[in-house]
């Protein structure tokens, strides 16, 4: 009797002393927390790994979404917030929040149509945003034929796959529409969640790569690695300069480096349909957002010290996942805004 | 005295007994008063919550909210009637396939499968119910939608709709109102409203069957033995005997179902098609009250987040007049009987 009766608290008094061991290694090392894009976790969380190995220092990232992200860090529960659309100047100002981004990432239309295979079919900004407003609903029509002479393109009907919830890769596509189609900009506008004229919503990229997939005729929108990691045919398209450009890590880094962020004051650009000769026209990035007097300087320390080795060193982790690292020339701004914006 | 001091403390003992009696009996009333209010305070709490969180969109729209069909996050203009419909039409479809098969499974179970039969697939049953809904989900958007797509659909389309792929119209759709414009489709793919009811059934026949066969297992045996005694088939035993003795549990056990059926989130959501666009036909693309919210809740702000709030709440309402319903319904099946 007297042992079972006492196991339990045997057992409970190890497992105190095993917690309080495990906490205790912590305390020496400082957490630090940040909430917001799912955009970025996966490169995120190869990071903290990565950062965690080398400093003892550990980052708890909540993939909880852009819009929570910016709540929270405006209540000042977390470190830093990241979001996949900027906040406006004013708004940083009226919370004394500054903001830069991080890691860049593309974004590619995508088709399912018998015989095309990926990067064979082109297409224009226009043209891209009358498929999706509807106006264009035959794979055959003059307007795509002209974009792809020498391909033979079936008469099929387009049916097109949207975004179901809200994310950051609407808000840049559908940034990117309004860019270069007036009546894009003028009946939906755009936004993590928009109105779509046409079509049908998959839930997150994987939702559409799916639906995309088994739709013939279709045509969507997903994140760069998942048309490469479903096998889906991208569409090549025609950026501001008039070339047309396939969807490659040079393309996109092409876009962060063309992007006019000198004249953007505390990096409110969203770059898509960037200038550079070879920029892919629909490249994302992520803001990270934080406080520029935080209350607890210690964490804030620490959260700039993981973005320095995240943006000098973390290159290769964020190539091995599709994402790409922002150009030096970008770097050095941000660490010289760093520097004047920031108390650390 | 030695005699009275006895009688004395044995009175003061009955009296201390009972008064601790007393005090016990009014504790236990209070546990079990509080426990009766938890439940009241959650659900007045989370009407109350989703109220307040949507007081922005009923403020700015009023009863245009319940009526109009635009959700444009762009022009900031939102409306509940394209997901009410969607989680009404949906559940409906659930219920019109689930409760047939659901009968028909629990006369088998209780009134015709031999016994060693009747264990195993009760348990299959109960197995079934416990299937986590993204399962559901996920089997219906990679396996049942393509299938459905192909081999269901065009066969609707063609000899029931009114947008066949050749043009002519079948005979049904040309002279059965309705009919043609159910089933007209010029979207290629599976995920619709006809397809998220089709799943929504298979997810809610286990707790609907569960319930009538427990129920009908109820049923006397004498009264069974004597419907058959009189030569009453199986079918007339199941229709005239044990359906009207168990009728208001079996009622209970559908609106358990569809309650189920309309807060249903995560499979419908993958199967629904997610456009909010107003169709008449089932084999469109719709929304659902809670597929809405999980999509679009994480990245909502201002007053989108409050048309999503305000969402909520209407799912609370017409959950509450389903169920009124539901009771009504019972009222007069009793008035009826004469009970």
């Amino acid at each position: 009797m007297l042992t079972i009766k006492h196991s339990p608290l045997r057992f409970a008094a190890a497992a105190t002393l095993a917690v309080a061991a495990t906490f205790g290694a912590a305390a020496h090392a400082t957490d630090i927390t940040g909430a917001g894009s799912s955009f970025v976790y996966p490169v995120m969380s190869k990071w903290s790994a990565a950062y965690a190995e080398k400093t003892g220092n550990h980052l708890n990232y909540q993939s909880v979404g852009s819009g929570a992200g910016i709540a929270q860090i405006k209540e000042g529960t977390i470190d830093f917030g990241a979001s996949d659309a900027p906040m406006k100047t004013e708004d940083l100002q009226k919370f004394g929040l500054g903001q830069f981004p991080l890691v860049v990432g593309g974004i590619v239309p995508v088709v399912n149509i018998a015989g095309v295979t990926p990067g064979q079919i082109k297409l224009d900004g226009t043209t891209l945003a009358d498929i999706f407003l509807g106006k264009i609903i035959n794979w055959n029509d003059p307007k795509i034929a002209a974009l792809n002479a020498g391909l033979s393109l079936p008469a099929g009907k387009i049916t097109v796959v949207h975004r179901s919830d809200g994310s950051g890769t609407s808000f840049n596509f559908t940034n990117y529409l309004s860019k270069v189609s007036p009546e894009w900009a003028s009946k939906v506008k755009f936004g993590t969640a928009v109105e779509w004229p046409t079509g049908v919503g998959g839930k997150g990229n994987e939702g559409v790569s799916q639906y995309v997939r088994q739709i013939k005729g279709s045509i969507g929108y997903v994140e760069y690695a998942y048309a490469v990691k479903n096998k889906i045919s991208w569409v090549d398209l025609k950026n501001s300069t008039g070339n047309v450009v396939s969807p490659t890590a040079a393309s996109f880094a092409a876009a962060a480096a063309t992007a006019d962020w000198a004249s953007a004051k505390d990096f409110n650009l969203i770059m898509t349909n960037a200038p550079g000769e070879q920029a892919w026209p629909i490249t994302a990035t992520v803001w990270m957002i934080m406080y520029k007097n935080p209350k607890n300087a210690a964490n804030s320390k620490v959260a700039f010290d993981f973005f320095k080795f995240a943006l000098e060193q973390g290159q290769q982790a964020a190539t091995a996942l599709d994402y790409v690292p922002l150009p030096a020339s970008l770097v050095s701004q941000i660490e010289a805004y760093w520097a004047s914006e920031f108390k650390h | 005295m030695p005699a009275i001091d006895t009688v004395i403390s044995t009175t003061d003992i009955l009296e201390q007994r009972s008064r601790r009696d007393a005090r016990h009996e009014r504790l236990f009333r209070w546990l079990l008063k509080g426990c009766a209010l938890i439940v009241l305070a959650s659900l007045l709490g989370a009407a109350g919550a989703t109220l307040w969180g949507g007081r922005d969109a009923f403020g700015t729209f009023g009863w245009h909210f319940l009526v109009s069909s635009a959700w444009d996050p762009g022009n900031e203009v939102y409306g509940a009637l394209v997901p009410v419909y969607g989680t009404v039409i949906t559940s409906f479809i659930a219920l019109l396939i689930a409760v047939p098969i659901s009968f028909g499974i629990a006369v088998y179970l209780s009134e015709v499968a031999p016994a060693w039969l009747r264990t195993p697939v009760a348990s299959a049953i109960e197995l079934l119910a416990g299937i986590p809904s993204i399962i559901y989900g996920m089997w219906g958007l990679f396996i049942f939608a393509p299938f459905f797509a192909d081999h269901i659909k065009p066969w609707l389309t063609n000899n029931l709709g009114n947008k066949p792929d050749d043009g002519k119209l079948s005979w049904v759709a040309e002279h059965v109102p309705f009919v043609g414009k159910l089933f007209g489709s010029d979207y290629p793919f599976g995920a619709s409203i006809l397809v998220a009811g089709i799943v929504l059934a298979i997810m809610i026949i286990p707790f609907i069957s569960s319930v009538m066969r427990e129920v009908f297992q109820t049923v006397p045996t004498r009264l069974k033995e004597s419907a058959y005694a009189l030569g009453s088939s199986t079918w007339e035993v199941s229709w005239d005997i044990v359906l009207p003795y168990t009728r208001s549990a079996v009622i209970g056990g559908i609106f358990l179902g569809l309650g189920r059926a309309l807060g249903e989130t995560m499979a419908v959501t993958f199967v629904l098609g997610n456009a909010m666009h107003l169709s008449a036909s089932l084999l469109d693309p719709g929304a659902s009250i809670a597929s809405t919210i999980a999509n679009q809740f994480s990245e909502a702000v201002g007053l989108q987040k409050s048309a999503l709030m305000a969402l909520a709440f209407l799912l609370f309402v017409v959950t509450f007049i389903v169920l009124l319903i539901a009771r009504l319904m019972l009222r007069r099946l009793a008035n009826k009987e004469g009970r």
